[in-house]
């Protein structure tokens, strides 16, 4: 694992696992959609999940802040392990923040109001604080001068940057993202993604969902490509782009490069 | 290029239109043969009934003197028959020489109303004025404490009881049918199972048959000796009723959220509760504002059912007023002062909830 990360820009991954998956299962009634998960995420560390539709990748990533309930296996996150214990599935969420496709901004609070619910909420954060820390991160994804606005009075890009920071005033350990870029203009998703490799660079464990592959190859220390509902082949981003193993994975890169 | 940029710079000014009084009628009146014929049709009628009851109600009509004189003035309104028997028609049988506690109650209810519509004055305080209220309300209305002499609620009648009808039975309706509708959206079988079956068996069932069943049926059950307010019983009924209604109505408010708003919220680690009262219910409750003033107001006038089971509310003051022979004959001013209250009611409520909409609507 250390090796595959030297030599990578930002922050490298520890040996220190934050998430532990093994051999986890999935099933949507009769339909097996994950067969037999095996991963392991280290803190800092920082990977892509890509793969054909209906491939099972949000499937897994919704299944480690339980979005989703798997049914054989074991998922274990920051030392706790995900079973039907309630305060735990809280105490997960609280520490794993997610971002989705349509970005799923709450539309009847206002920005400020948007990133301040959980922490207040949640985390018990005085208001005055809690407004500061959200001020803090607007800046950071350079929307600050949005605060008092409604999420609907803003672009895809803009409302997804929020969303991001959202996620991040809960001062999470892990960042998924289900593919954030993919129901953006194409002039938004650099902006978007500008965001993104900024959080890699300081070093936040971050799992993303994408078919963005200049993003694989400028921030993530490891590609994943999973295929019926199996992680099918696991590689450096070098590797995985010029020398793909995998029959599957050289078809699926063929068709999306 | 140069042309393109140039083209860019004019910002063009909306182009005006003509408006002013000519160009208003002309644009909404007589737009086209047909609806200038509307129009010009529209205007006879108007012309030809609207002077006729002002003549009625105003100029030809007797407002204070007594019953004689209204039937030697067979062409105006009687309006004595209001002020003659007001005190009545509002307070009902309640003791003549108390009725001064139903007023201050109603005074302090309105009060606490009024100063509720402002969202702004939604705080802490407003609720404990809002229970010191209804606790004052109840001892006036009652008696027997304070010094106050203590008054049957037999006796208790007109439009106090119209209002405590409507007032308790709404706001203790919405929340009993928010709380159904999240029953039937439960993914524990057992209480979806209860929601649905109350929300289907008091929708097959008209609110008289409740009242009924309250008021004649319900009384059968109970051991000897123990009798429930009949009052209590009616507003029971009405609540039940009302909550059902509201409940599908909610229930539509709340299909119309995505599954998103609750993966977000849940995925920031608000816990069921919280996603529904911070992030789900607002949305819900307010997309339905429309169709739940609907039946708010409908459930307000439907409280006049009570008539049925011999509760003395405003309607049934009025009517008791008209079975007495002086008065005989002059219904059409009585109905008609009791439709100006019942309007006067419903049209606030509505008023409000558009007011309430416009506040919320904005984002
Ligand atoms: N709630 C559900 N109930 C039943 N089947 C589902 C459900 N959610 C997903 N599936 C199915 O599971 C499979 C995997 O879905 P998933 O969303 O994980 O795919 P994906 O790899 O993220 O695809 P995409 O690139 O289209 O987002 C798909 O065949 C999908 O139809
Ligand atoms: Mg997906």
């Amino acid at each position: 694992m250390n090796k595959l990360s030297k030599g990578k820009r930002g922050n490298q991954a520890i040996d220190d696992p934050i998430i532990e998956i093994s051999n986890m299962h999935k099933w949507f009634g009769d339909f097996h959609v994950l067969k037999g998960i095996d991963l392991t995420v280290q803190k800092k560390e920082r990977i892509v999940i890509c793969g054909p539709s209906g491939s099972g990748k949000s499937t897994l990533i919704r299944c480690i802040n339980r979005l989703e309930e798997h049914q054989k296996g074991k998922i274990t996150v920051d030392n706790i392990e995900l079973t039907n214990n309630v305060k735990n599935i809280e105490k997960i969420r609280t520490e794993v923040g997610m971002v989705f496709q349509n970005f799923n901004l709450f539309p009847h609070l206002t920005i400020i109001e948007n990133l301040t619910l959980g922490p207040i909420w949640v985390r018990k954060t005085p208001k005055a604080k809690a407004e500061e820390d959200a001020m803090f991160y607007l800046k950071k994804v350079n929307i600050e001068e949005q605060a008092k606005k409604y999420p609907g009075q803003l672009s895809g890009g803009q409302q997804q940057r929020v969303a991001i920071a959202r996620s991040l005033c809960m001062n999470p350990k892990v960042m998924l993202f289900d593919e954030p870029t993919s129901a953006l203009d194409p002039e938004m998703i650099k902006e978007v993604l500008d965001v993104m490799i900024d959080l890699a660079h300081e070093g936040m464990t971050m799992i993303v969902v994408t078919h963005e592959m200049g993003f694989a190859k400028s921030v993530a220390h490891r590609v994943l490509f999973m295929d019926f509902g199996q992680i099918v082949e696991t590689n450096t981003p070098e590797e995985f782009f010029t020398n793909p193993q995998n029959e599957r994975t050289k078809l699926f890169l063929s068709q999306i490069l | 290029m140069e042309a393109l940029s140039a083209n860019i710079k004019e910002d063009l000014k909306p182009p005006r239109v003509n408006i002013g009084i000519i160009g208003w009628v002309r644009a909404n009146l007589f737009n086209g043969v047909f609806n200038s014929i509307l129009t010009i049709v529209m205007l006879f009628l108007l012309w030809k009934t609207i002077p006729p009851l002002l003549q009625w109600a105003f100029i030809d009509s007797t407002w204070l003197a007594g019953s004689a004189s209204c039937r030697q003035s067979p062409e105006g309104a009687c309006w004595s028959i209001i002020s003659k028997n007001f005190r009545f028609i509002i307070f009902g049988f309640y003791p003549y020489e108390l009725q001064w506690r139903p007023l201050v109650a109603m005074i302090i209810l309105f009060s606490l109303l009024f100063y509720s519509r402002n969202r702004n004055n939604w705080k802490k305080s407003l609720g404990y004025a809002w229970i010191t209220g209804l606790i004052l309300m109840g001892i006036l209305m009652k008696g027997g404490l304070l010094g106050l002499k203590s008054v049957e609620t037999t006796q208790w009648g007109g439009l106090p009881l119209t209002l405590l009808l409507a007032v308790f039975g709404l706001t203790a309706a919405y929340p009993l049918g928010v709380v159904l509708a999240l029953g039937r959206q439960s993914k524990m079988k057992g209480v979806k199972v209860l929601s649905i079956l109350y929300i289907e068996l008091i929708r097959g069932v008209p609110l008289i048959s409740l009242l009924f069943m309250s008021s004649i049926i319900f009384p059968l059950f109970l051991p000897e000796g123990i009798t429930i307010n009949k009052i209590l019983r009616a507003q029971v009924a009405i609540i039940l009723f009302t909550a059902a209604y509201i409940a599908e109505v909610v229930r539509g408010g709340l299909q119309g959220m995505t599954q998103g708003q609750y993966e977000a919220a849940e995925a920031l680690g608000l816990n069921y509760y919280l996603t529904l009262r911070l992030v789900i219910l607002p949305q819900a409750l307010k997309i339905v504002i429309p169709p739940t003033v609907s039946i708010l107001i409908s459930a307000f006038k439907d409280t006049s059912l009570v008539v049925i089971i011999a509760l003395f509310d405003l309607l049934k003051t009025t009517q008791s007023v008209l079975s007495n022979p002086e008065w005989m004959g002059f219904s059409r001013e009585a109905y008609m002062f009791i439709a100006i209250l019942y309007f006067a009611g419903c049209f606030s409520m509505s008023n409000y909830s558009r007011k309430l909409e416009r506040e919320l609507s904005r984002g």
